[in-house]
């Protein structure tokens, strides 16, 4: 961990100036993942920005949805009365993920901006390109088991590990960013990126950008949802694969599907083609196989990880199973629906 | 159960009973210090660089850039590190394998992936830790061997055998024909995975330098006499220039058996600045050393019709490091648990550039134990056998592979309480004939075996004036329970209250004792405890029948009793007379011996000595998505007198969620491009978390032993033992699919396994 010079400001104003155009500063908020890459110095900031005393912790009505101030917890996000009524497939992905410990400090924006847990990313004795562009992708034909099956590049196989993420992804979040050039609304769909050729890129935020807000439409799927987590043991660890569902019903016909997967992608993985060909057809198992199916024609296998693909394929139709169903998957009793 | 205590002087009070740990406080509290933790005046903080590669050599090491940092003292590299002895043997601790031990920056050889290539030593932690992300390396690469598959085909047999880890026995009658002429065959090939010990605290050594030269060591280790001697000899100093601490361990399983480079390089850079230096490594560091190696397995299993074995072979190849021959008991077991006519058992070696495995919580037996385990609940599935009927069927009461009856063995009322507390005879035996909702339910079991053994160690007790005891020795209380065992048999042995009763550990000035390790302590240092106090109470006796008017004055020895401080006739309470007592009209300030405890050797000519459990799993899976939960575990546990039957159930409970990793999470990932363990973290080398442990239960069963005056046979190892093999065997009769390669995650359920 590097010597690194440390500024607090008050306002989005005053935390957009001071991160400036300087490329070795970062924001900090919970830290819960920041200060874990500057310990195996993998981040050496020469500036931390303190950004716990901007005013971005409420969580506000907006336009019949709800506006999520970036520093707001993921412990508050998740037990609040408004998410878990009206979003509880958002409060239930966040349950999902880390720890208690972690939830009480990590920040809405800190969630969105989490680096990939790829053990080469964290490992400065191998190379990695999304670490030192340039270097080469370790993980390709290496312990690749829980790397990407889906949108990967031949430099970069790694996946983003939020479960937040999954579940803002289905739910048509919208990332509210505030920079040099002014606000600006990003479209969650377009928020996270693939690796392509330029892996170090995670998002799509403009250099001087921070988020200042992620805002919820007023669709929250509540009534029919589910976030499906699988993983090597039943809590404290990444998905190998989860799905976030969500359905609007006519009786037994799905009118509106949304399903997004965690852990196959470098973001959060929504397929809008299978969410179209779900539309107006019966929620059936047949429906949710040619979805999953749809989902998954382009999944690609590394070297031990093409368990994923099936795993994945069975996931989709379990989750879309439970979301119909009306049953949504626990997070607190770990057996499965 | 029944507990009694036979040889003691006292009535048993405290031993047997439920006490709670008397450095609970102390843990809790945050008064209990750790290796890491003790404080010196000007401490220097020394860390690790370790390195990238894990063959080759160093071309070039670049510490300018460290060295320019304020605050540090030293980098201390291959290239101008401090002399030390030039004789390998002086590196070879006590329970070191044959071979020469590894010393760290002695040459620029690299050997294992995460060596210590560079000591930063700086003013504070932090700088320390700066400077060393400073330093640059530059290594000739040589490709690394680290995949066992591969090297197998070069396995050979140890030529140097490892003290007191026995070989394989020689063959009996003839296995592969008698094989090939079964009825009935199984045959199958067994794999684990590479496994970590992650106790809690990581390794760390605090060096202090004297006013007078000489060193005080805080080091983590599983016994300080053994970081005693090796410090001594690979330093060259006199015995006493040296005294080692470690009052409190953070976990061990095996991983502080043997002196760790950080004590080397602490250590190395005390005495080369002359000042005091601690250095504790990362988490990440503790996969650089020391590490359960995984073994290549085939079981061959041949019985007829009613399922008698006619035909047993087991082989094992496992890993070691290129520079030493690290051994464990693999194989043996399976010749020790069952009675069979024709058998072969095999052990070889092969070579990988890993740091030296080492002696993770039942060393061997977790390993050749769920191989022979699993094939038996085949053999049960191919003969049509109930598995708690085939193991009866060909149990021995005498131990084959020494042709010498058991100790004791009350195995077979593990298996009758395990499996009526289980509800085993509700069992359906057909593969995937429980369900419950969409679950495949599961219910396997299997036996666990460890072996009982004893090792010389003394204990020092001292009774002073005021009636309060002090007992200790030198062996480390792994968070076990040592201290509150030691603490009940003195109490017991005395007649004392517990809490007029302390125990010391974990310090060289204290009486000899070896490492804790093997399940051996409670046997050893408890025996040894337990006469340091019976030779006092002679002592308290001989001068109370001298005190004028003494109440025990046409008394013996054996017909008084020792009970709540005072020495009173048995069965005539009124004529008694206080310890403290004695001591003050006596003008004695204390009274003081030495217990030596040693194996009885007349005992382990007539018998063999192991302790045994019967582990009985339930599993329920969701077999689309792969997802197996362990709903349920209970141990039986053969292991001789029960010593505190809070802190054993503690060993036992800790024991099966170690298994229950074992089983379904642990795993230790290999780059072999680069010989690198890459999940080098507790975030993603999964211990099993609280989600993953629901319904665990233990019982003892009564077992009367003799190997000591305790009739203990330890429990640190057997809680372990089996329960993976019982898992697996509950995954095959939820599933009918038999996953031989540990662990069983999501891949292998809906994959090949």
């Amino acid at each position: 961990m590097n010597r690194f010079d440390y500024v607090r400001p008050s306002t989005v104003a005053e935390a957009v100036q001071a991160l400036g155009s300087d490329p070795a500063a970062r924001f900090i908020a919970g830290g819960t993942n920041l200060i874990d890459l500057m310990k195996y110095d993998v981040e050496r900031p020469g500036k931390l920005i303190d950004i716990t005393r901007l005013p971005l912790d409420k969580i506000e009505e907006r336009d019949g949805g709800l506006r999520i101030g970036a520093l707001v917890t993921n412990a508050a996000l998740a037990y609040d009365a408004r998410i878990r009524e009206r979003y509880p497939l958002l409060a239930d992905a966040i349950l999902a993920g880390a720890s208690a410990q972690l939830r009480n400090a990590a920040s809405t924006g800190g969630n969105l901006l989490q680096r990939t847990r790829c053990y080469y990313f964290y490992d400065t004795a191998t190379p990695c390109n999304k670490r030192e562009p340039g270097t080469g992708c370790s993980a390709i034909g290496g312990v690749d088991r829980i790397h990407a099956i889906l949108g990967t590049s031949e430099h970069c196989i790694a996946t983003h590990p939020s479960d937040m993420c999954v579940a803002l992804a289905a739910l048509e979040a919208t990332v509210r960013v505030s920079g040099p050039q002014g606000d600006r609304a990003i479209p969650f769909a377009e928020f996270h990126r693939l690796p392509g050729d330029d892996p170090a890129k995670d998002t799509n935020l403009a250099p001087g950008e921070i988020i200042v807000s992620v805002d919820l439409p007023a669709r929250g799927f509540a009534g029919h949802h589910t976030y499906l987590k699988l993983r090597d043991r039943l809590s404290y660890a990444f998905a190998l694969v989860s799905v976030a569902a969500a359905l609007e019903l006519d009786g037994r016909t799905i009118r509106t599907a949304r399903l997004a997967l965690g852990g196959v992608a470098h973001k959060p993985w929504r397929n809008t083609d299978a969410e179209a060909l779900l539309q107006g057809r019966p929620a059936t198992r047949e429906s949710f196989k040619a979805a999953a199916d749809l989902v998954l024609r382009e999944a690609k296998p590394q070297s031990t990880n093409g368990f994923k693909i099936e795993l994945a394929r069975r996931a989709i139709v379990r989750g879309l199973e439970q979301a119909a169903a009306g049953t949504p998957q626990s997070q607190s009793d770990k057996r499965i629906q | 159960m029944t507990v009694q205590i036979s040889t003691a002087a006292g009535r048993d009070r405290f031993v047997g009973s439920a006490v709670s740990r008397v450095d609970g406080p102390a843990k809790v509290t945050g008064l209990a210090k750790y290796a890491g933790e003790f404080a010196a005046p000007d401490l220097a903080y020394g860390v690790v660089v370790s390195s990238a590669i894990a063959k080759g050599s160093i071309r070039s090491i670049d510490a300018s850039a460290a060295e320019a940092v304020p605050g540090v003292i030293k980098v201390i590299t291959h290239e101008n590190r401090p002399a030390t002895s030039d004789n390998p043997e002086d590196y070879q601790d006590a329970v070191a394998p044959p071979g020469a031990p590894f010393q760290a920056l002695a040459t620029n050889r690299i050997v294992f992936s995460g060596q210590p290539v560079a000591l930063v030593v700086a003013e504070d932690f932090e700088t320390a830790r700066y400077a060393a992300s400073l330093v640059r390396v530059d290594y000739g690469v040589v490709a690394p061997r680290t995949d066992l598959a591969a090297q197998a085909p070069e396995a050979y047999d140890p030529p140097m055998k490892r003290a007191g880890i026995k070989p394989p026995p020689e063959p009996w009658g003839d296995a592969e024909t008698a094989f090939d002429a079964a009825e009935i065959r199984v045959n199958g090939q067994y794999r684990m995975a590479d496994e970590h010990h992650n106790p809690m605290e990581p390794h760390a050594s605090t060096v202090v330098v004297e006013k007078d030269g000489t060193y005080t060591v805080y080091d983590k280790i599983q016994g300080v006499s053994n970081t005693h001697d090796y410090i001594a000899s690979a330093f060259g100093l006199k015995p006493e220039q040296v005294r080692v601490l470690n009052p409190y361990l953070g976990g061990g399983f095996g991983s502080g058996l043997r002196p760790q480079y950080q004590l080397f390089l602490a250590m190395l850079a005390a005495k080369d600045l002359g000042r005091s230096v601690r250095v504790t490594l990362t988490r990440d560091q503790m996969w650089s050393f020391t590490y359960r190696s995984e073994a290549l397995q085939t079981v061959s299993l041949g019985a007829d019709r009613s399922g008698k074995l006619t035909a047993l072979r087991h082989d094992a190849v496992q890993g070691t490091s290129s520079y030493e021959d690290y051994q464990e008991v693999v194989v043996n077991w399976s010749g020790v648990l069952y009675d069979c006519d024709n058998v072969k058992l095999t052990y070889s070696l092969a070579k990988l550039d890993t740091p030296t495995p080492g002696d993770m919580r039942a060393p061997g037996a977790v390993t050749g134990v769920y191989a022979i385990e699993t094939a038996m609940d085949e053999l049960a599935y191919a003969t049509g056998q109930d598995p708690i009927a085939l193991r009866l069927k060909n149990y021995t009461e005498s131990d084959p592979t020494e042709e010498k009856p058991f100790g004791s063995k009350a195995l077979k009322e593990c298996f009758r309480q395990g499996a009526e507390r289980f509800g085993w005879s509700r069992r359906t035996p057909e593969p995937r004939s429980m369900r419950e909702g969409r679950e495949l339910v599961g219910w396997g079991m299997a036996t666990g075996i460890w072996e009982s053994m004893m090792m010389q160690s003394s204990a020092h007790a001292v009774l002073t004036a005021d009636g309060r005891l002090e007992v200790g020795n030198q062996t480390g209380d792994l968070g076990t329970g040592t201290y509150t065992i030691l603490t009940q048999i003195a109490a017991d042995t005395l007649g004392l209250p517990l809490d007029h009763v302390t125990t010391k550990l974990g310090d060289t000035t204290l009486a000899k004792a070896p490492v804790a390790g093997g399940s051996w302590t409670a046997a050893s240092s408890g025996t040894a405890v337990m006469k340091a106090c019976r030779d006092i109470a002679e002592q308290a006796f001989k001068l109370a029948r001298g005190m004028e008017n003494s109440p025990l004055a046409n008394a013996d020895f054996e017909r008084v009793v020792f009970s709540n401080g005072r020495i009173e006739v048995t069965g005539d309470p009124s004529k008694s007379v206080a310890l403290a007592d004695v001591l003050k009209a006596t003008g004695t300030q204390k009274l003081e011996a030495t217990g030596e405890a040693a194996p009885d050797k007349d005992f382990a000519q007539q018998y063999e000595a192991y302790t045994h459990s019967a582990i009985f799993a339930e599993v329920k899976i969701d077999e689309e998505l792969g997802i197996v939960r362990c709903t349920r575990v209970i141990s039986a546990i053969a292991a001789g007198k029960i010593l505190n039957l809070k802190t054993a159930r503690s060993q036992i409970l800790g024991g099966i969620v170690m298994g229950i990793g074992s089983a379904l999470h642990e795993e230790s990932m290999l780059d072999h491009r680069i010989g690198r363990f890459m999940n080098h973290n507790l975030g993603e080398y999964h211990v099993p978390v609280n989600a993953d442990i629901h319904d665990l239960d233990v019982i003892f069963v009564d077992e009367e032993d003799k190997a000591n005056p305790l009739g203990v046979k330890g429990l640190g190892e057997i809680g372990i033992v089996g329960v993976a093999a019982a898992i697996s065997n509950a995954v095959f009769h939820a599933t009918g699919k038999r996953i031989r390669h540990l662990p069983i995650t999501p891949d292998k359920v809906i994959g090949e396994g």
